[in-house]
């Protein structure tokens, strides 16, 4: 299947000597949710402004839909529409007239019905007549997202999309990012919220100083790099961890009531029925167990860490 | 060509001016009225008539290119700047639209308020004085092509600001100066010989006095001559533009 965006040997250098990204080679499937997760100053945003023409690369290529930006950018850019992290606005302009605009500066004749539909699906119909100044910041959010839709993108990237909105919002906001997959819309977003990235993507990309280290499927990245833990809930409190279970990787947590044990789920054997075994054979009684996987922020940090 | 999004552009700028319908039109109207009472009905009844046309209706073309250049570069660098200081040019940059385009939109929304603020002024000029109009359909063209010209100038103003300041510098302190010593209020035949030369490097001298033509059927300045000068600018404005969008200047990084 040929990828919707191909980015071949991308590199920006500011004027000021700076390189933000250093031959980033990224291909993004049609129909996908792609996560871009990075620190500050990884490279995330310009890479998302360079695709979408906002920014210019020093060299290297990128294909939207087949299109090259740069030469092709009329049907390039069509493809795409943007939300970008800063909540930029036309202050004095009503909700309807900058949906509205935006789809005819993507040269597309005025439709008010699907206009009415965007701003209904994004609860922003009975705010339509009123200028943006007046919204809240997660309105305003909606707003760029229905400026987005508007001219009915075919990759939407979504940049920090859910950045300051409140819980229900980005809830709502997940919600409709998943109905536009169904759709058959490619969504490409960058966040600070692991827990964002771990909710929705299908695949995740980690950026660090300019340079992809890693795309993966999130399943197998969690599969791969997940460890999990074992933690036994002690009936009696243990000062050290027992000489003879030193051949097994265990910590004590909560003063010494719990037992915790660190296996990697990739292993052909995790250890754990010798574990019972010997804790059995030691004498240690526990009332419960319960079993941990690693999230994809403890993956992610164990990642930048490890580049670092 | 992207049609659609020259519309969307043009309807954007147009739509601001009658939400600041007071800033846009009103002010200017009010401040050229004020003019027309000081130097027309009051000074101008104590002044001679030059080249036989009375003082008041004389200082009618030069008002209207007074406030016409002005307006012109406020309004297409304010349109162009406001969504660069915003941050919402990004829409702008993003879309399917070519340099030409976008530049169409914006300075053709430019254009378009300053011909209507300079029809207004004339309309408000007759209420003050008598004016005569020989030739309409130049006076027309003219007052065109010299608000596109400016709009143009000030489309690259908008651009090259880095903030409000700047952005007033230009009109303030380089076109008004030039717009007074441009012959607005006077002819530049009734200034000393060295001084009649020194205006002639006024590339306002020549706006006003084909201006002025239109008006009367006499000119201080060979009618070709300020149509080629005006020419030149407009051709030295569009270059700037080329330069701005194939370097990138102060729009892409």
């Amino acid at each position: 299947m040929n990828p919707v965006i191909d980015i071949q040997t991308l590199t920006k250098t500011y004027g000021s000597g700076f390189t933000a990204l250093k031959a980033v080679n990224l291909q993004i499937r049609p129909g996908e949710i792609f996560a871009l997760l990075g620190p500050n100053g990884a490279g995330k945003t310009t890479l998302i402004s360079i695709v979408c023409g906002i920014a210019r690369a020093t060299s290297g290529t990128v294909l939207a839909g087949g299109h090259d930006i740069v030469k092709d950018y009329r049907a390039a850019r069509s493809l795409i529409g943007l939300v970008p992290q800063e909540l930029t606005t036309d202050a004095f302009e009503t909700v309807w007239n900058t949906v509205s605009f935006s789809r005819g500066l993507f040269g597309k004749k005025g439709n008010p019905a699907l206009i009415e539909k965007i701003l209904r699906d994004l609860s922003l119909w009975d705010k339509k007549d009123n200028q943006l100044r007046q919204l809240s910041g997660g309105m305003k959010r909606r707003v760029m997202i229905a400026k987005a839709l508007s001219h009915e993108p075919r990759i939407l990237f979504l940049d920090e999309p859910t950045a300051g909105v409140d819980v229900e919002l980005r809830r709502d906001m997940w919600e409709m990012v998943r109905g536009l997959r169904e759709t058959g819309v490619t969504i490409i977003l960058t966040t600070h919220y692991i827990e964002e990235a771990e909710e929705m993507a299908d695949r995740v990309g980690v950026i660090r100083k300019g340079e992809i280290i890693l795309v993966e499927d999130k399943a197998e990245l969690m599969r791969k790099l997940g460890r999990k833990e074992l933690i036994l809930h002690l009936q009696q409190p243990l000062a050290a961890v027992p000489d003879c279970l030193a051949g097994f990787d265990l910590s004590l947590a909560a003063d010494g009531r719990e037992l915790v044990y660190t296996y990697d789920t990739k292993g052909e054997r995790t250890g754990i029925t010798a574990l019972l075994g010997a804790i059995g054979e030691a004498g240690i009684r526990f009332n419960d167990l319960q079993t941990r996987q690693n999230s994809l922020e403890d993956i992610f940090v164990s990642l930048v860490s490890a580049q670092s | 060509m992207n049609l659609y999004a020259i519309r969307a552009i043009y309807l954007f700028e147009m739509a601001r001016a009658w939400r600041t319908l007071m800033q846009s039109i009103i002010s200017p109207v009010i401040s050229t009225s004020l003019y027309f009472v000081v130097f027309g009905a009051a000074i101008g009844q104590h002044m001679n008539a030059i080249g036989g046309v009375a003082y008041g209706s004389f200082i009618v073309p030069g008002l209207i290119m007074l406030t016409l250049l002005m307006q012109s570069i406020s309004n297409a660098s304010f349109g162009i700047y406001f969504p660069r200081f915003t941050g919402t040019i990004y829409e702008v940059l993003s879309a399917p639209v070519s340099p030409l385009e976008i530049v169409a939109g914006y300075v053709g929304a430019a254009a378009t308020k300053s011909v209507i603020l300079g029809l207004i002024i004339l309309a408000t000029a007759t209420a003050f004085v008598p004016v005569q109009i020989e030739h309409p359909v130049l006076m027309v063209a003219f007052l065109i092509l010299t608000a596109v010209t400016f709009s143009l100038f000030g489309f690259i103003i908008g651009i090259w600001a880095d903030g409000f300041e700047k952005l007033q510098l230009v009109p303030l302190l380089i076109v008004t100066p030039l717009t007074f010593l441009g012959g607005s209020f006077y002819s530049i035949e009734m200034l000393p010989p060295f001084w009649q030369t020194v205006s002639l490097f006024n590339p306002v001298v020549y706006l006003v006095s084909a201006f002025r033509w239109s008006f009367f059927g006499q000119a201080e300045v060979d009618i070709g001559l300020s149509l080629g000068m005006t020419g030149l600018f407009l051709v030295l404005c569009l270059g700037g533009i080329v330069w701005i969008f194939r370097s990138g200047y102060r729009l892409k990084v």
